[in-house]
């Protein structure tokens, strides 16, 4: 029987029977914290641990990129506790400059393609879009890999989505996400491995796989995989700097549960209303909903070429007044293409604030919340209830940002273009 | 394992259970800067429309019972913590959020699978406040008329890991 790419990454990293349901324990290439679960997975480590060596400090990581740097004294005095304890490890800290750590550690060429990795984020698995095994987990799980370097795991089924038709800019990979969420829900695909196929998604650059696979947390999945094309396997080199990886496909023979055909063709912007990520209408109709702040960033739209593309759109015009628009780069690197192009300049001058990489706008607790009866547009991946402040949060791709900036109100980006 | 406990049952104003309950409506991204779980309880749902006051209302080892992908979202431990903290007994829905469930397992905390729940209730053979008890290992909810529900056995790493205690524990046997 042929295997799924979730199980030949698994069989990989495992001497167990790499089965569907089985559970099996599994090796694990690159283990993280954050500044959130970070503080606890020191606190359990010392608590069980106390000053043993982890698994491998090589293999291990701090990435700080939710409160970053920290607002309060309470984060402050967690982040200093990682550091310290990162210090008596010799484990490597992306400290608070650095961005959104799973694409830090994408960035650096830790994370490769074939590899597995953990950390207490739940976006891990936006991995996926470099064909790697990722997952989020909690600060148990993680300080259990930070000492034994492996984890017991379920293997999940695995479910294919057929995408046909294609569509045309400035319908962008964030629509197609949205779209898709629209009609599996969480229902489809919760606690299993997705396989995408279809010209629409096979064709997607780097940035936009990593804008669909982000979002499988939001359809309640394991973990998604495009396969790779051979300009894939150019862009991910050039992403992690190196060439040292194996790409695993499907087995023509693999067994999936279930299958369903998603028709895109002609597909216009979508945006996803409160209060769930799969709550989604086409951009029409919801044109008349007025905006009070636009983010555009996040692990799911805060590439490089996503904050180009909005910039594209917003060139020549200007924000509408009383719309406050802030703009977050995924990492250092992202932020230091767009200086070096002068799109930040032209962003800056036209009046959007420009923040430091991190995770800035996505969530409350982070800078940049809304207030009662407020409205955000959001280019991130969640809009549940209070997420980002008291005001409602709708989610849309950079380009919808972009027009609505210009107009105050969610906007057709054909209107402006 | 058994658990004896009263009934809690989220859900919403058309009697539903509430679905995809998310981890920032269980604890609320606000409090992450928490490390004491005996802080966490008094957060407890407080994001949850209309269940805002769980903490003043809960009893000990209450069974909760929620909808479809209960926990979904964020990897958050602390999602887990405030319901141990409270001293929930355990929490049964049709299905969870899969870093929730590898969360409660890890930490064993008690929660069980039960794609008949929702039916059951609609059925009104169950209501809000009844004492029931679980048979953890079994998946079985026996009422006190002795009326029973068959819900998904616990995998075995999930019984394991209660048995040890936690993750660690476990960890420790079974390398
Ligand atoms: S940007 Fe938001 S969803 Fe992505 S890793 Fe950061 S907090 Fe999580």
């Amino acid at each position: 029987m042929g295997k799924t790419i979730v199980e030949k990454i698994l069989s990989s990293h495992s001497k167990d029977e790499v089965k569907p349901g089985n559970i099996i324990w599994l090796d694990i290439d690159v283990r993280s914290a954050r500044d959130f679960g970070g503080p606890n997975v020191v606190k359990h480590y010392k608590e069980h641990y106390d000053s043993e060596p982890v698994d491998n400090p090589k293999k291990t990581f701090f990435t700080f990129d939710l409160v970053a740097p920290a607002k309060t004294i309470k984060y402050a005095i967690n982040q200093s506790l990682c550091r310290r304890f990162a210090r008596e490890q010799g484990i490597k800290v992306y400290d608070v400059g650095y961005g959104i750590g799973t694409h830090v550690l994408m960035e650096e060429g830790h994370i490769l393609p074939g590899k597995t990795a953990v950390g207490t984020d739940s976006h891990y698995n936006i991995v996926g879009a470099i064909g790697a095994f990722g997952q989020g987990m909690g600060d148990v799980d993680i300080t259990f890999v930070f000492k034994t370097g492996k984890t017991w795991f379920e293997v999940p089924k695995t479910v294919k989505i057929n995408i046909k038709g294609s569509f045309e800019y400035p319908t962008t990979a964030k629509d197609l996400t949205l779209y898709i969420l629209k009609h599996i829900k969480t229902e489809f695909a919760l606690g299993r491995a997705i396989e995408f196929y279809g010209d629409a998604v096979e064709s997607l650059p780097l940035y936009g796989r990593i804008t669909l696979l982000s979002m499988v947390t939001e359809m309640g999945g394991i973990i998604g995989y495009v396969p790779f094309t051979e300009k894939t396997v150019e862009e991910v080199k050039a992403f992690t700097g190196r060439d040292d990886f194996e790409v695993f496909y499907a087995d023509t023979d693999a067994e999936y549960e279930k299958e369903i055909e998603i028709d895109v063709s002609g597909l216009e912007s979508q945006v996803a209303a409160p209060p769930h990520p799969h709550n989604v209408f086409p951009v029409s109709e919801l044109k008349d909903v007025k905006v009070d702040m636009i983010y555009i960033g996040s692990c799911t739209n805060g590439r490089e070429e996503d904050i180009e593309s909005a910039w594209k759109i917003l060139k020549g015009k200007k924000i509408k007044d009383g719309v406050i628009l802030s703009i977050t780069p995924a990492t250092r690197r992202a932020y230091k293409k767009l200086m070096e192009k002068g799109i930040l300049q032209d962003l800056f001058d036209m009046g959007a604030i420009i923040t430091n990489p991190s995770c800035a706008g996505c969530a409350q607790g982070h800078p940049g919340m809304t207030g009662e009866g407020e409205v955000s547009l959001n280019t991130s991946n969640r809009n549940f209830p209070g997420k980002q402040g008291k005001g409602e949060t709708y989610l849309v791709s950079p380009e919808v940002a972009a027009a609505s900036a210009i107009t105050g109100r969610i906007t057709d980006p054909r209107e402006v273009l | 394992m058994k658990i004896k406990g009263r009934v809690f049952i989220l859900k919403d104003k058309e009697g539903n259970l509430i679905k995809d309950i998310d981890t920032d409506q269980i604890y609320h991204n606000m409090y992450l800067h928490i490390t004491d779980i005996k802080e966490m309880g008094k957060y407890c749902l407080g994001n949850l429309e209309g269940y805002e006051n769980y903490p003043q209302l809960a009893q000990k080892n209450d069974i909760i019972i929620a909808g479809h992908n209960f926990g979904a979202g964020s990897s958050r431990q602390h999602a887990v913590d405030c319901f141990r903290a409270l001293g929930t007994g355990c929490i049964i829905a049709p299905s969870f959020g899969a870093i929730f469930k590898r969360n409660a397992i890890n930490s064993a905390f008690p929660i069980v699978e039960c794609p008949l729940i929702e039916d059951y209730i609609k059925e009104g053979k169950l209501s809000h406040g009844e004492i029931v008890e679980l048979d953890f290992e079994n998946g079985i909810i026996r009422k006190e008329d002795g009326a029973e529900l068959q819900c998904k056995k616990p995998s075995m790493v999930q019984v394991e890991i209660l048995k040890a205690g936690c993750l660690f524990e476990y960890g420790k046997k079974a390398k």
